[in-house]
């Protein structure tokens, strides 16, 4: 993955990852940003152009003041795509992004060609009182770092001998999540009720042993999209861009190779 | 020097081995409504002692949390506003960040200031860490919200004209008119609790009284603050009664019994901070450089004694506690020189807030400590400022 650069688009100064050649992605990141995601996007960008932002108020990603809800995200990444005058875009959002990106879509479709939700945050399935998602919160940093993986080993450890400026970026992220997320707690109640909006090509992908998110929540979602399909990947927990990340890349490229441009009557 | 008698009203039984958070994650089976109604009372009367001894009261809240089992200071506070005859009524604090509903706020206040004739210290806080997990609002943004929720109560209780609209970037509200207008015009004095400068100095720019908990000789550049900030603005210099300190007394006829009582009183300590992860670093309650660098390890908190030596504030033993200006501890000559020696390095206290219960001291202790500190301690404190001020 090459080493991300500040860009000023859209009026924000974003950190940014661009790279490869080709049909056009837009990667948005979990709530842990772009950790772990070097492998993934070095796939990705075999087959694609990839545009990896850290959003606004991770990374190194400035936060305009105002800005504090993914409502605001998803109308700065139409914003952006428009800034950048893409089109034909494959939006594809993990866990945390895939909430963005569902958030776009059920606005604006225009500029995309295809949606893919990878073990996605953002709409709440179950009726009644309870948590669809494991509450990131309330869940102590080792065992959170155990659940979000198929296998353990990829549990990030380390962290305090890693440099000030990791363990800067580990605080940003986790703020902004809280920001972002926290009541309610990662989703949007009235995002299900849009979601019938997304009349584009979408691809529910799920780790099949996603522990944050149960893959029947996938299914659901998938059911919910006019134009939805639902596949997972096997040894793959919340995180398969991760975890599986060649495989991940794979099935987003053919995905996005097979998704017309445009549908028209 | 005024000192406020104060009790977190806690529920010691808890405080086990076994549990490894005694705040948030605790469940209430393990406190027993008698028992607590005879705790409730006990600490009630020790108050009402307080009050006819001549100190004040100082009331606080904090919720699921088995080291104060008050999560309403409003309850307590009708109580003692009607029961108590002359005692001013400090409460410190609510946490207004976290409370959705500051109007509200503003009319339990004035309740309390009518009831009570004019008795009422209104004292806003941040509120602890551990408050963040029980909140409906993240500690995101907190302290711009704090202080939005400042704003609407004290306009919410100075206004006499009749309704007003609120449409704040945090709160908003149609209508908003307190009934009924609070005894003291335009309100009750403010109190709030600061360490950092810049939430000190936006309280010196407002006049409040400061306060700081369990800070010891570390609270000296924190009054610093306070006053500089005044000479900045070109206010004249503030009055003893803006700076509060709140410490823990342990105070008996023989010392080796006052020493007794500390250790008792440590259990305050010593349990404070058994929190779980992940409820004792809530993302947004820590500056992200404060938060990169907890991810290093756990520091302890610490705190300096007056000889410059470094100690955990929660676990250092005794002695220390006591040379830090954690603990005051002592014969009532013991406390007074502790606490003459306090006041003359922090630069000069007006109020001393006194945890004059904790852990598992009994009721007798306690008002035994009430009383020793109203009869001994307190008329040779008063003397000193009475200098002081001449």
């Amino acid at each position: 993955m090459q080493t991300p650069v500040i860009e000023e688009i859209a009026g924000i100064r974003l950190e940014v990852i661009r790279q490869g050649k080709g049909r056009r992605i837009l990667f948005l990141h979990p709530h842990l940003g772009l950790h772990g995601a070097d492998a993934f996007v070095d796939a990705l960008s075999a087959g694609a152009e990839v545009f990896a932002p850290s959003h606004p108020g991770f990374g190194r990603s400035d936060l305009r003041k105002g800005m504090n809800t993914v409502e605001d995200l998803s109308y700065y990444y139409l914003d952006l795509l428009e800034a950048l005058d893409w089109s034909e875009v494959t939006v594809v959002g993990s866990s945390f992004g895939a909430w963005i990106a569902a958030a776009m879509a059920v606005k604006n479709t225009s500029r995309m060609s295809g949606l893919v939700l990878i073990d996605a945050l953002g709409v709440k399935f179950s009726s009644g009182s309870g948590n669809d998602f494991l509450n990131f919160f309330a869940t102590p940093r080792p065992r959170l770092e155990e659940l979000y993986y198929h296998d353990a080993s990829f549990a990030r450890s380390g962290i305090p001998e890693s440099s000030d400026e990791e363990r800067s970026v580990i605080a940003r992220n986790w703020d902004a999540t809280a920001m972002y997320g926290w009541n309610p707690y990662m989703h949007d109640p009235k995002l299900r009720g849009r979601l019938p909006r997304i009349r584009i090509p979408s691809l529910v992908l799920w780790g099949g042993s996603d522990a944050i998110v149960p893959a029947s929540l996938g299914v659901s979602y998938a059911e919910a999209l006019p134009r939805g399909t639902y596949d997972s990947i096997s040894g793959a927990g919340h995180f398969p861009h991760i975890e599986k990340p060649a495989e991940t890349a794979q099935r987003i490229l053919k995905f996005a190779s097979r998704a017309p441009a445009v549908v028209k009557a | 020097m005024r000192f406020y008698h104060f009790s977190e009203q806690p529920y010691p039984k808890a405080w086990t081995e076994d549990n490894k958070s005694i705040r948030v994650a605790i469940p209430n089976s393990q406190c027993d409504p008698k028992e607590l109604a005879t705790i409730y009372h006990e600490r009630l009367d020790e108050w009402l002692h307080a009050d006819e001894m001549g100190l004040d009261i100082m009331i606080n809240e904090h919720h699921a949390t088995a080291t104060c089992v008050c999560p309403v200071a409003a309850i307590p506070l009708a109580v003692l506003a009607r029961q108590t005859k002359r005692a001013r009524l400090l409460t410190l604090g609510y946490p207004i960040a976290n409370r959705l509903d500051p109007v509200r706020v503003a009319e339990e206040f004035a309740v309390i200031d009518v009831l009570s004739r004019g008795r009422l210290e209104m004292g806003l806080v941040r509120g602890i860490q551990y408050e963040i997990p029980l909140s409906v609002r993240s500690a995101v943004g907190q302290m711009d919200r704090f202080w939005e929720a400042h704003d609407l109560i004290i306009k919410a209780m100075s206004t006499r004209t009749g309704p007003f609209e609120w449409q704040g970037e945090h709160f908003q509200y149609p209508q908003v008119n307190v009934w009924p207008q609070p005894w003291q015009q335009p309100h009750p004095p403010v109190w709030i609790t600061g360490r950092s400068p810049q939430n000190v100095r936006e309280i010196a720019e407002r006049g409040y009284v400061l306060a700081t908990f369990l800070s010891g000789y570390d609270t000296k550049p924190v009054f610093d603050v306070y006053r500089k900030t005044c000479a900045d603005l070109g206010k004249p210099v503030p009055a003893l009664d803006r700076f509060a300190y709140l410490g823990i007394v342990a105070i008996a006829d023989d010392r080796k019994e006052a020493w007794r009582r500390a250790e008792i009183m440590a259990g305050y300590l010593r349990s404070s901070s058994v929190v779980a992860e992940p409820f004792n670093t809530p993302p947004g309650y820590f500056s992200v450089p404060d938060a990169a660098r907890m991810l290093k390890g756990a520091g302890r908190p610490m705190v300096t004694t007056k000889d410059g030596k470094r100690v955990d504030a929660f676990k250092g033993d005794l002695e220390d506690l006591v040379k830090a200006g954690i603990m005051f501890v002592g014969t009532p000559d013991d406390v007074t020189a502790q606490l003459q020696e306090f006041d003359e390095r922090v630069g000069g206290l007006g109020n001393f807030l006194m945890m004059g219960h904790a852990g598992h001291m009994t009721h007798k202790e306690a008002c035994d400590q009430i009383t020793l500190m109203a009869k001994e301690v307190l008329p040779r404190l008063q003397k000193d400022s009475a200098k002081q001020a001449a």
